[in-house]
């Protein structure tokens, strides 16, 4: 397998917070990986060192090494622009901008200048929701405002919005949280039609979601990587107490 | 953190360790029926049996129950899936003690066809398994399910022992033994498989314990791991 997404002695701190400590992963290319772990174990903070958004925090401060590919994730050199095209972020709530599916589809590839004519604009907004399996239902409605989509098709159209762009990483923190049993199930099938060509690391609280949806799975607790293995392995027979403690309901 | 579920897994233990109770008094029974050559013993074993079947249900119905409420993971599943394994093997060995059971019947009212040596001594072995066995899963001793396991050659070498003299000692010298030799050939392959799924039963604990399957690889039980 290749690692698509690799970390050596990964290190963050919010302030005096030392919130990630020495986690050493490889996330495989074409697989899905969950990292689970309770709240405040550093799951989502890990998730944003890689587009960076942690940069967004005042007082952040990394030390180690986090690459995507060849790219030096952390290098101050690196190109935020270029990293955020390569990694999308797929949120707990949806996040349409208040304008039509089309726009809110075709946004990302306007800004990037790479194509502009109306035919390529449309070949981008087909192809992306016919991605995310919303083309049928939408077709007709293109020109609706985004907002005016039920919760399901909202969250489906952001990550469509990702895939005009041609990322190579989705990352998705806690995408199915607000969405009832029916949809959820729904977005878990489309990551497994979406890893053929993606590379997708979903942060989830939910431990029977991670284990339906997800090949490998990392745990997290107090900010270290605990574990992390094929996700049958997790499972059924973690090496590791704590990590049994947490997935069995004894801890946390 | 104490958890309801554990308060469940604990009558789900209790149930099928109580399962392994009847199966083993079935087998004393059954072999004693024969020792002592006592129609009723036998019978009681055959007519007892759908207790036990009874109780197999329900087992398997609350580990079902148990495995859609909670969706367990790591070890609680480990311990449900093995402990359903577990409850089929017991329930099992309850019909070979029937199977015993009816076989003995065929031999109450005719003469012992010879003094019962190996009989017995297989029948201790696959009574101490069975009870190791059980042990063993109440206690999560894996040492102790190791040896069940390796005590089961001996099981085969009794079980061939035993085969050897009916019919090279009677059934070839003398063919009207045939029918009772029969009879006790048969009951010395049911010991036989009695401990075949006593062996299974602790080769599921070892699994249960450490998430390490032993199933057809006996080398994994002899190389220290």
């Amino acid at each position: 397998m290749t690692s698509k997404i690799t970390t050596n002695d990964l290190n963050l701190w919010y302030g005096g917070f030392h919130a990630l400590k020495h986690v050493d992963a490889a996330f495989a290319a074409n697989r899905i990986t969950a990292i689970i772990g309770p709240s405040g174990c550093g799951k989502s903070t890990l998730l944003r060192v890689f587009n960076r958004m942690n940069d967004l925090t005042e007082g952040v401060r990394t030390e180690g090494t986090a690459f995507i590919d060849d790219l030096n994730i952390l290098d101050p050199a690196t190109d935020l622009a270029a990293l955020r095209k390569k990694v999308g972020m797929v949120f707990q709530r949806p996040n349409p901008f208040p304008l039509s599916v089309y726009e809110n589809i075709v946004f990302g590839v306007r800004i990037r200048g790479t194509k502009s004519s109306r035919d390529e604009l449309d070949a981008v907004v087909e192809s992306s929701l016919r991605s995310v399996l919303l083309w049928d239902e939408l077709k007709s409605a293109l020109h609706t405002p985004a907002l005016r989509l039920s919760l399901e098709q909202k969250q489906r159209l952001c990550i469509a919005r990702l895939i005009a762009v041609k990322p190579d990483v989705l990352l998705m923190d806690e995408p199915c949280s607000t969405l009832d049993p029916q949809a959820t199930a729904r977005i878990e099938d489309l990551m497994r039609e979406l890893k053929a060509g993606y590379t997708i690391v979903i942060v989830t609280h939910n431990m029977q979601q991670a284990a339906r949806v997800s090949d490998d799975t990392g745990f997290m607790l107090l900010g270290e990587l605990i574990e992390f293995n094929r996700t049958e392995a997790i499972f059924a027979a973690p090496r590791d107490k704590r990590t049994e403690d947490y997935i069995t309901g004894r801890y946390g | 953190m104490e958890r309801y579920f554990d308060v469940e897994l604990d009558a789900l233990k209790k149930d099928i360790v109580t399962m392994g109770t009847l199966a083993q008094e079935a087998i004393h029974a059954s072999i004693e029926a024969l020792k002592k050559q006592e129609r009723k013993l036998a019978t009681d074993v055959i007519e007892h049996d759908h207790t036990i079947d009874h109780l197999e249900l329900r087992i398997d119905e609350k580990c079902i129950d148990l495995i859609a409420r909670y969706q367990p993971m790591a070890k609680d599943l480990r311990f449900i899936t093995t402990g359903m394994k577990i409850n089929a093997e017991l329930e099992r060995i309850a019909d070979l003690a029937v199977d015993i059971a009816q076989r003995t019947l065929e031999l109450v009212d005719k003469p012992m066809l010879k003094p019962l040596i190996d009989i017995p001594k297989l029948t201790v072995l696959a009574q101490t398994m069975i009870r190791d066995a059980i042990e063993s899963f109440m206690k999560g001793d894996i040492e102790m399910a190791r040896q069940v396991v390796l005590s089961d050659p001996e099981a085969d070498r009794l079980r061939n022992a035993i085969q050897e003299e009916l019919i090279s000692d009677y059934m070839v010298k003398d063919g009207s033994t045939a029918p009772r030799a029969v009879q006790l050939l048969l009951i010395a392959r049911f010991l036989e498989r009695i401990c075949d799924h006593t062996t299974n039963i602790a080769e599921n604990v070892i699994y249960m314990v450490q998430a390490e399957v032993v199933r057809h690889h006996p080398e994994r039980l002899t190389d220290g791991s």
